[in-house]
């Protein structure tokens, strides 16, 4: 089988600085992965890279997603093609409301896939059944996109976005961070909603917590720019028993 | 009337504005003087009475001085070397759309103008426009019914020239301001409107004019008086881009509201802004100004800005009326090089007087965009009340947006607030619009409409759709 991801030996950079040392990534179809790792390890950049941020510069290595070079692809290409990247800070723009940037979103990628747009009363109802899987209230849509949300409406709010691009391989970028626990399970079982055969994710994480309600195939560290450990879900928890810093010690021996 | 005349009238030809063949030979040499004047004024068959009106005003406009406190710059206007006196030429007329430039016709398909529309506006010979024709005699009937004039002022002059005396200058007296006595001396033709009382105009005043939007001159002189209790919604300008040979623009608008009437006024403004270095665009020194003269009487100005390589304009209202209400509202857009200086003055006299300000200024390239707005309470305007926003978006680094609020206020009942914000369309919005399948034009558009959401949500319908694509494409290569 082909995996529906595979990072090889990327290398990445800002303003000179190597952040990342050489990753080396597979995702099938079916799975989700953990990436965890204490803060400044890398994980953030490496949801960035993937998604095209100008700011990084790829010095090395490859990202063939599903076939195609992303590398060569700009941001909206990635996104069009099924890469959806869930923001650990996700931005507010004023006057636009949430349906409309949706609606926006969702016909550019139509377009790409050569359908027609979607006509608004099949748009609008699609809307709703979506909302509802994070329990998002439907008052909303008619709201700026995320302007004067809290931290858990902005992050329901990425999980809404996904749940109506359907994309084949979604990032979760720190989705946990800044949720009470209530949240928390919602937004999980929105992911969980979504899960399936033909799709797959990369939960990027601090915290175990997050990885009890949606539960990963592999668990993988990153460390200093690599991944230095890759186990199943148990690696998870003994991060959570022993913290890094028998990891830092072992990938410091190794190198 | 056949066929032909019909068009001629609708496209605003010759005919409409009274002119004979011959005509096509009287342009006068360059240069402004008592003349000149008299030459207009008798061309267009004045009263005496106007003539000493215009004369009057040029005596004035000697002796005045071109304003330059405007936050803009530019060389200094030769006005010497303007014809103000030239029979509108009729445009070489095309034969087919296909001979248009293509520019302009991707702009046209771009704002979704329908294609007969298209002819019109961009000079091509039509031989059949039904709608438009039909559209205009239903709505000339309707509005005689209801006793609504609606006529070019130089019409108006021979028919109503009681109305005309009485309320010309009443509102920009012919001294007001260096452009505004320049227009009063020389202005060529323009709209007149008055609703008589207890009339609600059930047209927006928008088709008609569109249509004839080609040929507005270059001293436009527009008058509009809703007797008590009336109500009218008046739409100028166009969102297709407009050309013109002419660079120095100085229109003036007046607006008069009695008892209890409602005059709604909006603009969508595309004149010529130049190219990317600047060259070639038209220079918009505008005064309009209107007055709430009755009690519970409302005039409300919504403004989109595209246009012009230089904007100096501030619809403003005087709340003369005890209860009477102001209203601004205005997005401008500068791009490349264009500057703008545009805002209001709101002058509350009558009690309980109120009014509110929006103002969304968009700046990119290496453009200045400048707020200036006065809001004056003076001593016997009780209770009297104000809002204003200016907000101010940012797109790259070498653009400008700049504000200039100035506050006088003599009761000490008044309310006033003010709120300013400056944004920029940043990297974080634009990544996050792309990484949704939003190519960055997209966004721009996307988040510049969301913007200005509220001004646009002021103009009817059918423009604020045209004013959304206009706004996106003025911002076009704005970014990246």
């Amino acid at each position: 089988m082909t995996p529906l991801l595979q990072i090889s030996n990327l290398h990445a950079s800002i303003d000179d600085r190597e952040i990342l040392k050489g990753i080396n990534l597979t995702v099938n179809a079916g799975e989700i992965h953990a990436i965890m790792g204490p803060n400044g390890s890398g994980k953030s950049t490496l949801a960035s890279v993937l998604a095209g941020r100008e700011d990084y510069t790829v010095t090395a290595g490859s990202v063939v997603f599903q076939g195609k070079e992303l590398l060569d692809l700009v941001p909206e290409e990635r996104s069009r093609e099924g890469l959806f990247l869930a923001f650990q800070y996700p931005v507010e723009i004023p006057g636009v409301s949430t349906a409309n940037f949706v609606k926006t979103a969702v016909n550019e990628v139509r377009k790409h896939r050569g359908q027609e747009p979607l006509d608004p009363a099949a748009f609008l109802a699609l809307m709703r059944e979506r909302m509802a899987l994070v329990e998002m209230d439907p008052s909303f849509l008619q709201r700026s996109l995320n302007e004067g949300f809290s931290g858990g409406e902005k992050k329901r709010n990425e999980v809404f976005q996904m749940a109506m691009l359907d994309p084949v391989l979604s990032v979760l970028d720190e989705t946990d961070s800044g949720l009470d626990i209530d949240a928390l399970r919602i937004v999980a079982s929105g992911v969980n909603a979504l899960r399936r055969s033909d799709n797959a994710t990369i939960v990027i994480t601090h915290y175990q917590r997050l990885l009890d309600h949606i539960v990963p195939d592999f668990v993988h560290v990153l460390w200093n720019g690599r991944i230095v450990k890759s186990g199943d879900k148990s690696l998870a928890l003994e991060l959570e028993q022993r913290g890094y810093d028998w990891l830092k010690q072992e990938a410091a021996v190794e190198a | 009337m056949d066929q032909q005349t019909i068009l001629d009238e609708i496209v605003g030809s010759d005919y409409k504005y009274g002119f004979t063949s011959n005509i096509e030979q009287e342009l006068l040499p360059k240069g402004l003087n008592e003349d000149v004047i008299r030459f207009i004024s008798d061309r267009k068959n004045e009263p005496e009475w106007m003539l000493e009106w215009r004369l009057k005003a040029f005596e004035q406009w000697k002796s005045m001085k071109e304003p330059m406190w405007p936050n803009v710059d530019y060389p200094p206007v030769d006005f010497q070397d303007i014809i103000y006196w030239a029979a509108p030429k009729k445009k070489p007329e095309l034969n087919s759309l296909d001979e248009v430039d293509p520019e302009i016709l991707a702009t046209f398909e771009k704002l979704g103008i329908p294609l007969e529309e298209q002819k019109v506006l961009a000079g091509v010979a039509v031989d059949f426009v039904l709608d438009s024709v039909s559209v205009k005699t239903t709505f000339q009937d309707k509005l005689a019914e209801l006793g609504i004039i609606f006529c070019p002022i130089s019409e108006a002059l021979e028919n109503h020239p009681e109305l005309v005396r009485k309320y010309i200058g009443s509102v920009v007296p012919t001294n007001d301001n260096f452009y505004a006595a320049l227009n009063s001396a020389v202005f060529s033709d323009g709209s007149f409107v008055y609703i008589p009382k207890g009339v609600r105009c059930p047209i927006e005043l928008s088709t008609y004019f569109r249509i004839n939007a080609r040929n507005t001159g270059q001293f436009e002189r527009t008058l509009i008086i809703a007797d008590e209790g009336s109500y009218v919604s008046y739409l100028e300008g166009c969102t297709a881009p407009q050309r013109d040979e002419n660079q120095l623009h100085a229109a003036v608008v007046e607006l008069v509201a009695h008892d209890r009437a409602e005059i709604k006024y909006s603009t969508v403004q595309n004149w010529f802004p130049g190219d990317k270095d600047g060259k070639g665009g038209i220079y918009n020194f505008v005064t309009k100004r209107g007055i709430c003269a009755g009690v519970d009487s409302k005039i409300s100005w919504t403004q989109v800005e595209t246009g012009s390589a230089i904007t100096w304009k501030y619809p403003s209202v005087v709340l003369k009326g005890d209860n009477s209400i102001g209203e601004f509202y205005s997005v401008a857009v500068t791009n490349n090089k264009q500057q703008a200086d545009t805002g209001t003055k709101m002058i509350h006299i009558g009690r309980n007087t109120r009014s509110r300000i929006v103002s969304k200024g968009i700046s990119a390239g290496v453009s200045q965009n400048s707020y200036r707005g006065l809001v004056k309470v003076l001593p016997v305007a009780q209770g009297a009340r104000n809002f204003s926003q200016c907000d101010s978006l940012l797109i790259g680094d070498a653009c400008g947006a700049h504000t200039f609020p100035y506050l006088e206020v003599a009761n000490n009942s008044a309310t006033v607030e003010h709120e300013a914000t400056t944004s920029k369309i940043g990297e974080d919005m634009l990544f996050y619009c792309n990484q949704r399948g939003i190519d960055t034009e997209a966004a721009v558009a996307l988040i510049v409409n969301g913007y200005a959401r509220e001004v646009l949500n002021q103009l009817p319908m059918e423009f604020a759709v045209e004013a959304q694509k206009l706004l996106a494409i003025s911002l076009e290569g704005s970014v990246g």
